[in-house]
């Protein structure tokens, strides 16, 4: 696969706006700034560039509760997002939803999830409803690790196969649920068997901080599922570098380990396949990050001066109209 | 006007909104050639093909989820869970995701979905296959919970339930299938949220929910011979519960019965009474507001335990009289 200047510099941008993002997130909690807690995905940048980028704007994603990855690839507008996390009324949930579960319904992007596996279940319907609109339209449905061992996962493959739902199933393995790891009760391949076992075509893992070889896969599976292939079952193995959430003091793996996943950063990786396969200089790179750094700061100035939803209007749009 | 079935009722507005709106599906556990466990959707399969009658294995969390997804992007689904025992499968679906997508989203998407669910104790199914679980979704933000009673209530009720725009928990007790009444075959609505005076008296008000509906407007028959008149009063919907309907019947009455199937722990007649209790109706209470529901046990498989379970005609005719001649 051959990416065009403009693809590289667009997702580069997209990995450093993620990055940004979510080590400004980290900055706000800690000067007191947000209220609640947050899921950072740093470290996993390739896995959700590198799915989100074989979508038409037309089609769809259902993410999980470790997703400002996802939504910025997604195409959301940064301020709109920072405000949300921030909690303000013109945040994309209007500061209802906050960190998990951001949605972006008109862009495509059918929200994070705070239930794990919470998504998945929706997934399979929101693939059959695609189906009996017939636009030709996918859906790829993002999860962790820690859902591939619950009832919603598996209930969801089955019922998925039976429908042939233009769905790709993508399983974000981080490594941890929590903190339990995935290498306890099965290694990244048998997530990936799965598909096989419920009979699923092409599914696959993938080397999941490799954007090039996470497009591929995913790429060959959005084009089976919109020509009526049916669903499939991608396993991107990646990593994430902070803890689980706010609460984390990492007891269950060493520095070693942590220090040895950042060796293989997914930005670092893919900007060197940029330069080496000569679709960016190392300058191009540098001036795409600063971008991508001051994009996510007037997003931050942008939140913080945003209102503050109105008490007055908590009971509102519970139901619709 | 001719008469149906509460089942055919059912039937009758599943298949007029499929035909009306090809946005509306079935799907849910042997709905197709079985025809369903009731046979509410009995013929279904051959009118609307496999495309809009989705017979799934046994996934309840599956299925419920799956019907969310679908309203998500503006479909119609109809999910039926085979007996309310089993939405307790459903619930993270339902409780989690689907009462709350429209809010925790800020009010982008909704959710117009419906689970229908044939509830209640009468058959001999014992533990698993007769609870009452409707305050459960009574007390969820972002639900709607219908009880019908009537065939010509349960067709114009669920003609609603599909068009509402919000996740409706459709509850159907089992002994009402084949009871027999009146329905138009042209479509209506019956709005939710509105209750119906299902007998007009000036003695009492019986406010029952579900099959307590019926048995109450046949104790009102036995005590009338007394000169005792009940009103009984159908919330029909228990959320949105029609509170003005309640409060103008009991200050009429002064007195005030509540029946229902369900254990009395945490029961709707708990939530009957407290809105009684703050309302203006209460300067007008001649008596206690008395419950009358099910036991606290789940329910059991011999004939005679199952019926001491629940509310029978006797009980409600006991409770009505003892509470009508009270003099306080």
């Amino acid at each position: 696969m051959k990416l065009s200047k403009e693809n590289a510099e667009h997702y580069m941008l997209q990995m450093y706006q993620v990055r940004a993002f979510e080590e400004q997130a980290e900055k706000s909690y800690m000067a007191g700034k947000i209220h609640g807690t947050m899921h950072l995905s740093i470290g996993q940048e390739a896995s959700a560039i590198g799915s989100i980028s074989t979508l038409e704007p037309t089609d769809f994603i259902i993410g999980h509760h470790r997703g400002h990855g996802l939504c910025i690839a997604k195409g959301a507008d940064l301020n709109l997002m920072m405000a949300e996390f921030y909690g303000k009324e013109n945040g994309y949930c209007r500061g209802r939803g906050g960190s998990m579960h951001i949605a972006d319904v008109a862009g495509g992007n059918l929200g994070a999830n705070g239930v794990v596996g919470g998504g998945i279940p929706m997934a399979v319907g929101i693939g059959i409803g695609l189906k009996m609109k017939a636009e030709n339209q996918v859906l790829l449905a993002f999860f962790g690790d820690g859902a591939a061992s619950t009832g919603a996962f598996h209930e969801s493959m089955i019922l998925a196969v039976l429908f042939q739902v233009p769905v790709v199933f993508i399983c974000e393995n981080n490594q941890y649920a929590m903190s339990f790891s995935a290498n306890d009760w099965t290694t990244s391949k048998k997530i990936a068997a799965h598909g096989e076992i419920y009979g699923m075509a092409g599914s696959c893992s993938t080397d999941g901080n490799d954007l090039i070889e996470v497009k591929a896969a995913v790429g060959a599976a959005v084009k089976r599922a919109r020509e009526g292939g049916g669903p499939s079952l991608i396993v991107n193995d990646t990593y994430r570098w902070r803890g689980h959430s706010k609460s984390d003091r990492n007891r269950y793996r060493t520095t070693e380990e942590i220090e040895e996943w950042k060796k293989k950063d997914p930005i670092l990786k893919f900007r060197a396949y940029c330069v080496k396969e000569k679709l960016l200089t190392e300058k191009e790179a540098d001036q795409i990050k600063e971008k991508g750094y001051s994009d996510i700061e007037a997003a931050r100035v942008f939140a913080e001066a945003s209102p503050d939803p109105k008490v007055e209007t908590l009971e509102e749009g519970v139901y619709a109209p | 006007m001719r008469e149906i079935t509460f089942l055919e009722a059912i039937r009758e507005a599943m298949t007029q909104e499929m035909e009306r709106d090809s946005r509306v599906f079935l799907i849910g556990e042997d709905i197709g050639e079985y025809g369903g466990a009731f046979q509410v959707s009995y013929g279904m399969l051959e009118k609307f093909g496999h495309e809009r009658i989705l017979d799934t294995p046994i996934t309840e969390l599956g299925l419920t989820g799956a019907a969310v997804g679908a309203a998500l992007i503006g479909m119609r689904p109809i999910a039926e869970i085979m007996f309310m025992d089993f939405t307790t499968l459903a619930s993270e679906q339902l409780v989690n995701q689907a009462a709350k997508l429209r809010f925790m989203f800020g009010g982008q998407s909704s959710v117009p979905m419906v689970l229908r669910t044939p509830a209640g104790s009468g058959t001999g199914a014992a533990e698993h296959h007769s609870q009452s679980f409707e305050n459960w979704f009574v007390h969820v933000p972002g639900l709607k919970v219908v009880m019908p009673t009537t065939p010509y209530d349960v067709k114009g009720l669920l003609i609603s339930s599909i068009r509402d725009n919000n996740p409706v928990v459709f509850i159907e007790h089992k002994l009402l299938y084949k009871t027999k009444g009146e329905v138009p075959e042209e479509m209506y609505e019956i709005p939710l949220g509105k209750a119906d005076i299902k007998r007009e008296g000036k003695d009492l008000t019986i406010i029952a929910t579900g099959i307590m509906v019926q048995k109450s407007l046949a104790a009102a028959e036995e005590l009338i011979k007394e000169g005792i008149d009940i009103e009984v009063l159908d919330p029909r919907t228990l959320r949105p519960l029609d509170t003005e309907s309640i409060v103008k019947s009991v200050k009429k009455t002064g007195k005030v019965l509540i029946v229902h199937e369900a254990v009395k722990t945490g029961g709707f007649g708990g939530e009957l009474a407290g809105v009684i209790a703050e309302s203006e109706a209460f300067g007008y209470l001649e008596a206690p507001i008395i419950r009358l529901a099910g036991r606290e046990v789940p329910i059991p498989y011999n004939r005679d335990l199952e019926k001491a379970a629940v509310p029978q005609i006797e009980d409600i005719v006991e409770k009505a009289r003892e509470l009508a001649t009270l003099k306080v």
